[in-house]
């Protein structure tokens, strides 16, 4: 597949997906297709796809309807799980407007009450997540999602296959694979590009609704970034910055702005929208749900106890990405996250012996000049 | 080769003029509405004609639109207590919006830092308000709480803890065991906070405003346990010294460059 457009447009275009796709998202409802919406990594998009509906992220990341979610949950909440609740409560959010149903997942405490104060405005299914990574957890979420396939079938009045499902693991395997490619770009130094537009393009990458084509289009633009780059285009020697922690997108990519207005660059995105669940589903498994539960719930999350996979990539990413500093994104009441700062402060300290710093922040502009503050002194360590 | 540091922070701006040995002038003023001009102001009155160098730091740093260089107050604290207290392992800063603790290694440089710029009870400016409130001023600290016993405040921020000496005001308890509660509170909270990263039994460099009490450091340093509490006449300086210091590096590089 050749581009046709230059890079800062096709990155225009990726980053503004999620507001490009309400117009298909409408259309495709119209087509009677159905609609579902979903709030976390953990859960195999592959199962509503492979009944033909489209799958939409449902997890927001503005501060706009903080404010209504208040009046109902605590102050002192994830601005995630606020947000999130916010705009499904005020239908700002089309995609929640479009929802037929609405799948959430027991992952941490603050999303797992949200979901039951959303169940009665919304059409809710609750999957449950284990927290432990072992066999009983697997098997586990293997029957969750059984459970889950045969909502599917019920509600939506539809079959399906096993079939459909191995179809689905290729395709979602194969546009994995390219998300794990464009990320690679990043391990070059000097940087190819900027880290922001990268995320941009994977997280907008998430609301292509054109599944099948996604692959070709994403490697496609890796192929431009890897021939500009070996012509001789890059940004310059900077400080490369993994970031890792809470989901960043929206709001709260101020942080990776505040790293790269002051000189660094963000090589790698250790966090639900980067790196973190790109690891394929096992294609020769005879067991799709097997396949799937493996791969799923062996994502590294905080919401896990333990969390061996979380420290296991941290460090594989910090060498491979030739990583300076790490800088750890902690949504304010994120408890989960911020607990773990201790370890993985431990981790990139102490064992790969290079500069970690932490940052508590929330989907507000108010803090953008501490955070410049922050980040200018932490490149200056460097 | 004489270099210029200007550190122009919430509550006051400061400037010292550094030869490569000794701080040779040094002044201050309130930041106020206008930081820009009193940044401007400072530096026009200190500048002198074989200033070479000029830094900048501070949250208004950026406001000094011909300084040759713009360093974060974390990198220029860490230079200016390492140059005023040579040999110190950590800096604590308790400014006037915010409370910082700055790791150094044994060359005097940063290598890690925490810094807290969300709630307002472990600043300066809290002491200040506390100091207002009981009707004097934050200059007459020492003074105020001499022979006096701490009444402990409880409340985590710093709008409920004055709600809280209103509550002590009304049942007349005495101004200065209300104060040396609130000083008492304060140094708790901050030796908490840079225990996250200091070594044991380090050598701190107390900076900031609050550090020329001596009642702060030495409450400081009752919940430091094993920590020596050093500072320096100049500690409200700490992080204009700094700035100058690395200007005046800077400097020298430059020449050093040059002559090459």
């Amino acid at each position: 597949m050749e581009l046709k457009k230059d890079l800062p447009e096709i990155f225009e275009e990726f980053a503004d997906a999620r507001k490009n796709s309400f117009l298909t998202i409408k259309e495709l409802k119209e087509k009677g297709v159905p609609v579902v919406g979903v709030f976390c990594t953990y859960l195999p998009r592959e199962i509503p796809n492979a009944m033909g509906a489209a799958v939409v992220g449902l997890c927001s990341v503005s501060d706009e309807t903080i404010p209504d979610a208040e009046k109902d949950l605590p102050r002192n909440l994830c601005p995630l799980i606020k947000s999130s609740y916010g705009f499904a409560k005020t239908d700002k959010c089309p995609y929640f407007y479009f929802s037929d149903l609405v799948v959430g997942e027991t992952t941490c405490d603050g999303k797992k009450k949200m979901y039951e104060m959303l169940a009665e405005f919304k059409p809710v299914h609750v999957i449950e997540l284990p927290n432990c990574q072992n066999e009983t957890g697997i098997q586990m979420y293997r029957q969750e999602l059984i459970k889950f396939k045969e909502l599917l079938e019920k509600k939506f009045e539809t079959t399906i296959t096993e079939e459909a499902i191995r179809n689905q693991i290729k395709i979602r395997n194969k546009i994995q694979k390219a998300l794990h490619r464009l990320q690679y770009v990043m391990a070059n130094d000097p940087a190819p590009e900027y880290g922001l537009n990268i995320v941009n393009t994977v997280y907008g990458s998430g609301f292509h609704m054109n599944v099948e084509g996604l692959a070709d289009e994403l490697n496609a633009v890796t192929d431009q970034i890897e021939k500009e780059y070996a012509a001789g285009k890059n940004i310059g020697k900077r400080p490369r910055i993994l970031l890792t922690g809470s989901p960043s997108g929206g709001a709260a990519l101020k942080v990776v702005r505040a790293i790269e207005n002051n000189g660094g660059v963000v090589v790698c995105f250790e966090n639900c929208s980067g790196m973190k669940p790109l690891s394929p589903v096992d294609e020769e498994n005879p067991d799709v749900y097997d396949a799937l539960a493996r791969k799923y719930l062996n994502i590294g999350c905080s919401c896990m106890s333990p969390n061996p996979n979380r420290m296991a990539l941290l460090e594989k990413l910090i060498d491979d990405f030739q990583v300076d500093g790490v800088v750890d994104l902690v949504l304010q009441a994120c408890h989960t996250y911020n607990v773990e700062t201790a370890m993985v402060r431990k981790l990139v300290k102490e064992k790969k012996g290079i500069p970690y710093t932490v940052v508590e922040t929330d989907y507000s502009q108010a803090d953008v000049e501490q955070l410049n503050t922050r980040m200018a002194a932490f490149l200056e360590l460097l | 080769m004489i270099s210029l540091g200007i550190d122009s922070g919430s509550t006051m701006t400061k400037g010292v003029l550094f030869d490569g040995s000794s701080v040779i002038a040094h002044r201050m003023l309130p930041t106020s509405m206008r930081p820009g001009e009193v940044l401007r102001e400072i530096c026009a009155g200190l500048k002198s004609s074989d200033t070479e160098m000029v830094v900048s730091t501070g949250y208004g740093r950026e406001l000094l639109k011909d300084a040759d260089a713009k360093i974060t107050e974390i990198t220029c604290h860490g230079a200016g207590a390492a140059w005023l207290s040579p040999g110190c392992d950590a800096v604590i800063d308790v400014g006037g919006q915010d409370c910082k603790t700055i790791l150094l290694d044994r060359d005097g440089q940063v290598t890690d830092f925490l810094m807290n710029d969300k709630c307002a009870a472990g600043t300066g400016r809290f002491m200040e308000m506390i100091m207002a409130r009981v009707g004097s001023d934050i200059s007459c600290l020492d003074s105020f709480v001499e022979g006096c016993s701490p009444i402990p405040i409880n409340s985590m921020c710093a709008v409920f803890a004055e709600s809280e000496i209103v509550g002590l005001m009304a049942k007349e308890a005495k101004p200065g065991d209300i104060v040396l509660g609130c000083v008492h509170s304060i140094c708790r909270r901050t030796a908490v906070f840079a225990e996250k990263i200091t070594p044991s039994n380090p050598k701190i460099f107390f900076s900031g405003g609050l550090a020329q009490s001596q009642v702060m450091r030495q409450v400081l340093g009752e919940y430091m346990k094993g920590a020596a509490i050093v500072t320096h006449p100049l500690a409200q300086y700490t992080g204009a010294v700094g700035a100058a210091v690395l200007g005046y590096r800077k400097l020298k590089r430059r020449k050093g460059n040059n002559g090459a």
